[in-house]
């Protein structure tokens, strides 16, 4: 069955974006999950019977909607224990190295206020603001750079925003990596698998001279659930649809003041820090 | 033609022997990270350009300075290039060539190379780049062995190849424009968000490729029966003595605005490269070798007697060398990439495989430009000796 991860990625991304009833990438790559989510051919498919249309493909019913999904941290909410219980979930379910020294890998981790907004530093500023570890991943940007300087479309932009990578197509160039003003990008130096304390069997590992990052967890949109960082955080990592004006997120960036990492950037970062 | 590359002297075949050995070491290095991959570089999370694409940037410099020779013989029909000419184009072939294996060496996933052209990408200046950089080793080698080949059978090279040289003019510029693109539109990188980039790199190329090139010139001399020439030494010196004024003046243009403006993601990266940053300066001592050599290098060139002297000049040129490789090989990539977009300072340098694989494709570049010059050299002298 020949679904590899960027036509996985490609039917998960489209089904979602289009609407389309039936099985989600993930279960699609259960065997004999294809065929079972065979339907009637379209009429483009009639017409042209040899093209793989993705119609014959259709997402959960289950799955989360949105037009652009964005994530609020309530650094209130945000105590040490519940960022790493985040942390430690992302990096369970997601196969995530653990890698010593500076060839490691991260897709969401905790940083000082002075690291995470360079530049706006005010030595007086409350102490319990100046000293917390703020949470730092991919801000999944409305314009993001990374996804302009791939020469491969290896890291795309989905329809709903979020920014994915397509491993099985990246070559390991790096420019992305230079590009992200957040350095929220890792390169896979070796191979990976050995430094994997557990592997989780549902989630795939990498290989060694491809980038990664956070995918907002895309795998969990698609089968109706939040991201595991989301999910372990204990209220303070909320996700949502930041173009629906009644989400819960939308309410908590009029409730409170928030600000963003680098906005002067013109990136449009979707992470929203409540302070 | 290239049955002149077959026959030669002791000396020659010693000379291609040991570039092969240094190649089969590099080769060999290149192996051990092609199995355990890009962690035997001293490449990190933080600085994830290293020495490859440094190399790279340099001699892509390097690549487009043969436009110094072109344009003055065929626009300005200097004559005095034109025995030349042919010396610049087919540096610029080895030093394409180089390019593009550096730009291999540092790729993670080498085989799927091709998904370049597979899936094009416009909005890349990467995909730009591979573009203009085929394209210019393309023409050089129409260029350069199209013109030689006429030479040779004492006829004037067929009227097309003009199209293609004219072409060559705009398109060595392009290939280091394009190069500075790379980083200079890229929005969270400080240090190479400046619009001088392109110019900066242009002027240190034209200083150091010309400059090499007199170094090659005099070796040549030494070698063979071939004189580039007094005045062909002398023009050239006159390029490289603007061109290295031009490229520390840039370099002066851009401290300013960084630290007039005193903004500190424009300031941490200059401070770090010459002062150092929280007590990190690996870099501090070869930046200021660059200003030097650079600054010496001037003095020797804009004083005439200095400069027409024979056995100064190609000092001034291993001077101005050393400052431009300095600069682009080394301060350049890492500069930009210290301290992170975090603030945090991770350094760089470059482990023993690492150059290995640099040696390696240099002497890949050098074993390509001494065949070509053999030929090159072969044709001349044949066509004196009639």
């Amino acid at each position: 069955m020949g679904v590899d991860r960027r036509k996985f990625l490609k039917l998960a991304g489209v089904s979602a974006a289009l609407g389309l009833g039936g099985a989600t990438g993930f279960q699609l790559l259960r065997p004999g999950a294809l065929d079972a989510a065979e339907r009637m051919p379209t009429p483009y498919q009639m017409v042209f019977p040899k093209e793989q249309g993705n119609a014959e493909v259709s997402p959960n019913p289950k799955r989360l909607k949105g037009r652009r999904w964005g994530m609020v941290i309530d650094m209130r909410k945000l105590t040490p224990a519940k960022a790493r219980a985040a942390i430690e979930a992302c990096d369970y379910y997601h196969n995530v190295p653990q890698i010593p020294g500076k060839q490691n890998i991260k897709w969401i981790w905790t940083a000082p206020y002075v690291n995470v907004f360079p530049e706006t530093e005010n030595p007086w500023a409350d102490p319990e603001i100046k000293n917390a570890q703020f949470i730092v991943m991919c801000n999944h940007c409305n314009n993001p750079p990374c996804v302009r300087v791939c020469p491969t479309k290896a890291t795309f932009q989905r329809e709903d925003g979020i920014v994915m990578m397509d491993m099985h197509r990246c070559i390991g160039c790096r420019f992305c990596m230079a590009g992200c003003p957040y350095g929220s990008r890792s390169f896979n130096f070796r191979d990976p698998r050995p430094f994997i304390k557990k592997e989780y069997l549902d989630y795939p590992t990498r290989t060694r001279g491809v980038v990664e990052k956070c995918t907002f967890c895309s795998e969990r949109l698609a089968v109706g659930k939040l991201p595991y960082c989301s999910e372990a955080s204990g209220g303070a990592m909320v996700f949502g649809d930041v173009d629906d004006a009644g989400s819960e997120l939308r309410q908590l960036l009029r409730k409170r003041y928030s600000i963003r990492r680098k906005p002067n950037l013109g990136t449009d970062p979707q992470v929203y820090y409540l302070v | 033609m290239l049955e002149k590359a077959l026959s030669g002297s002791k000396l020659y075949w010693t000379w291609l022997i040991a570039l092969l050995v240094v190649i089969a070491a590099g080769f060999g290095a290149y192996l051990v990270q092609y199995n355990k991959g890009l962690m035997i570089t001293g490449m990190s999370r933080d600085v994830s350009w290293g020495f490859y694409i440094a190399q790279f940037t340099f001699l892509v410099g390097v690549a487009a300075s043969a436009v110094m020779l072109v344009l003055p013989y065929y626009l300005h029909h200097y004559k005095t290039f034109g025995r030349i000419t042919i010396l610049g184009e087919f540096l610029a072939i080895s030093a394409v060539i180089m390019c593009i294996l550096f730009i291999t060496v540092d790729l993670g996933k080498p085989s799927r190379i091709l998904n370049v052209m597979l899936h094009p990408t416009p909005n890349s200046v990467l995909f730009w780049d591979m573009i203009v950089l085929n394209g210019y080793l393309i023409i050089n080698l129409l260029a350069g062995w199209v013109t030689l080949e006429a030479e040779r059978k004492n006829v004037p090279p067929p009227g097309w190849i003009k199209v293609i040289i004219y072409l060559s003019i705009p398109w060595a510029v392009s290939i280091h424009t394009v190069t500075a693109f790379l980083y200079a539109g890229l929005p969270g990188r400080g240090f190479w968000l400046t619009a001088i980039m392109a110019p900066r790199f242009l002027a240190s190329a034209f200083a150091a490729g010309p400059a090499v090139l007199i170094l090659l010139g005099y070796l040549v001399k030494k070698l063979t029966r071939f004189d580039a020439g007094k005045e062909a030494f002398e023009t050239l010196a006159k390029i490289v003595c603007y061109a290295i004024i031009l490229h520390i003046f840039f370099f002066l243009l851009e401290v300013f605005t960084v630290a007039y403006s005193a903004i500190p993601s424009h300031t941490s990266h200059l401070a770090y490269l010459y002062f150092g940053l929280h007590g990190h300066n690996m870099l501090v001592p070869w930046v200021w070798t660059a200003l030097a050599c650079g600054f010496t290098a001037i003095i020797l060139l804009v004083n005439p007697r200095t400069r027409q002297n024979p056995k100064i000049l190609p000092f001034a040129c291993v001077l101005v060398f050393i400052c431009t490789w300095i600069d682009k090989g080394m301060a350049m990539i890492a500069g930009g990439f210290v301290p992170n977009p975090l603030h945090e300072i991770t350094e760089y340098a470059p482990t023993g495989l690492e150059l290995m694989i640099t040696f390696g494709v240099y002497a890949t570049g050098i074993l390509i430009l001494t065949i070509l010059y053999k030929v090159a050299l072969g044709v001349k002298e044949e066509e004196e000796a009639v």
